[in-house]
């Protein structure tokens, strides 16, 4: 049966990207469709009506939303290449992490990057605290998920990426080599490995989008 | 399976730890329930989850699992020889997924918005949400029922769990209000629906008295002045 497989997502989504890099590893072909969140389309609003927001994968016309729930619906869908352990344990454990990226990191470090002084010295000491687990999970291992990519590394990709930027953006080192060495070296493997590297939105379009993102909470 | 293999830390008004136990019941596994204390964290819960330090956390073999939903994944996965709580073709599972995110990031919010919202406008827009949330879930039940008692067709399954778990504070939530939350004329289904899942073997020990919750909200309120996270 010839699959259709289509993702819409936007040029810079972080979870949108994550689903990219699902189905790439995977060796699945799909169209995909970037959309303008300021104008809606109508196949957007069809298939997410609940949220109305990216990323929404679409199979055979039936639709999927919220990011990590794809991913473990591609996981289960296409076999080959898993990323998730088959180890209920280890599962529990990628799914906990996963979910802690999603909660605690990504918004303890969207807190030092929109906040000055005070407030962002606090919001640095929570933001480390958290890449301090993410440090120790990375102990003895090249990625998350051990050897290869995985689903936790797939969750916390976005960090590869979006940390540089911010850094740039907020001049304010909060990955650094004395404290943060096995994450720096994971962000390094992670984001030049085959598939995920051909992926990136482009730097200087991100760089721009989230200067103005950062004007715009401190109006 | 030894009792003592498998822990529970939680406490009884809590519905995430209810989830935990309703997935141990459908497996039939024996565990031991360990009840923390309001006000207090003891130290077993403060070695297994020292990230969040909430419950439940569920203990196996001395490895601690955390987070309601993911212990119930993981209830089903390892106990795979019993009736399955995770529907089995992937799209069903992703639907089953998606509405539990949506219950506990969405509508399990509005309704304690409900009780802790400041004003006129905050406690509508709660109220709103909370129906929105509740026509939602009756037309979820509908498509994925397909005629059968439970969202998971002829017995509980993961939806019927991460859902189902709010019941007793829904009822609490509509004495301290005075208003009909679950209405058989908005919902019928989901009305019906109600009384089934409660009535399970299941469940009906692990699901609170009304009236017993509705004292300890008392107390909670005296005890925590601030909305609880």
């Amino acid at each position: 049966m010839a699959e259709e497989v289509k993702l819409l997502k936007t040029w810079s989504s972080l979870f949108g990207l994550r689903i990219v890099w699902a189905l790439k590893l995977k060796g699945i072909q799909f169209d995909s469709i970037d959309e303008d969140l300021t104008n809606k389309s109508p196949l957007l609003l069809q298939y997410n009506p609940v949220y109305k927001k990216v990323p929404v994968l679409v199979h055979n016309g039936k639709s999927i939303s919220e990011s990590l729930v794809i991913i473990e619906y591609i996981d289960e869908t296409w076999k080959q290449n898993p990323l998730l352990s088959q180890d209920p344990y280890e599962k529990a454990m990628a799914r906990f992490w996963a979910k802690f990226g999603d909660d605690k990191v990504l918004s303890s470090i969207w807190s030092v990057f929109i906040n000055q002084g005070k407030e962002q010295e606090e919001a640095l000491q929570v933001a480390m605290e958290n890449l301090k687990l993410l440090e120790e999970n990375l102990k003895g291992k090249k990625f998350f998920g051990g050897e290869k990519i995985g689903f936790l590394d797939l969750a916390l990709g976005w960090l590869a990426n979006l940390i540089c930027v911010l850094e740039e953006l907020s001049d304010i080192k909060i990955i650094d080599k004395e404290r943060f060495p096995l994450l720096l070296g994971w962000m390094q493997e992670f984001s030049q490995a085959p598939l995920i590297n051909e992926s990136w939105p482009p730097r200087e379009k991100l760089l721009t989008k989230f200067q103005i993102m950062r004007e715009n909470q401190s109006l | 399976m030894a009792k003592s293999d498998v822990k529970v830390l939680g406490a009884w008004p809590s519905p995430f730890v209810m989830r935990a136990r309703i997935a141990l019941n459908i497996k039939s596994v024996d565990y031991e329930f360990l009840e923390e204390t309001l006000g207090s964290k003891s130290e077993l819960l403060l070695k297994s989850n020292p990230i969040h330090k909430k419950i439940p956390v569920l203990i196996h073999q001395d490895k601690p699992v955390c987070e309601s939903l993911i212990i119930v994944h993981y209830v089903d996965e390892v106990w795979s020889s019993g009736p399955s709580i995770l529907p089995s073709d992937p799209y069903d599972r992703a639907v089953a997924r998606f509405w539990a995110a949506y219950l506990d990031e969405k509508w399990f919010p509005s309704m304690r918005g409900m009780a802790s919202a400041q004003g006129e406008e905050a406690k509508k827009a709660a109220v709103d949400q909370f129906v929105e949330g509740l026509n939602l879930m009756e037309d979820a039940y509908v498509k994925l029922s397909k005629g059968k008692p439970f969202f998971g067709g002829d017995k509980i399954g993961y939806l019927d769990i991460a859902f189902g778990c709010f019941l007793a504070w829904l009822r609490v939530t509509e004495k301290t209000s005075g208003m009909k939350l679950l209405d058989e004329a908005r919902t019928p289904h989901l009305a019906k629906w109600a009384v089934s899942f409660c009535a399970d073997p299941a469940v009906k020990d692990v699901m609170p008295e009304t009236e017993k919750l509705a004292e300890f909200a008392k107390l909670l309120a005296k005890f925590k002045p601030a909305p609880p996270k």
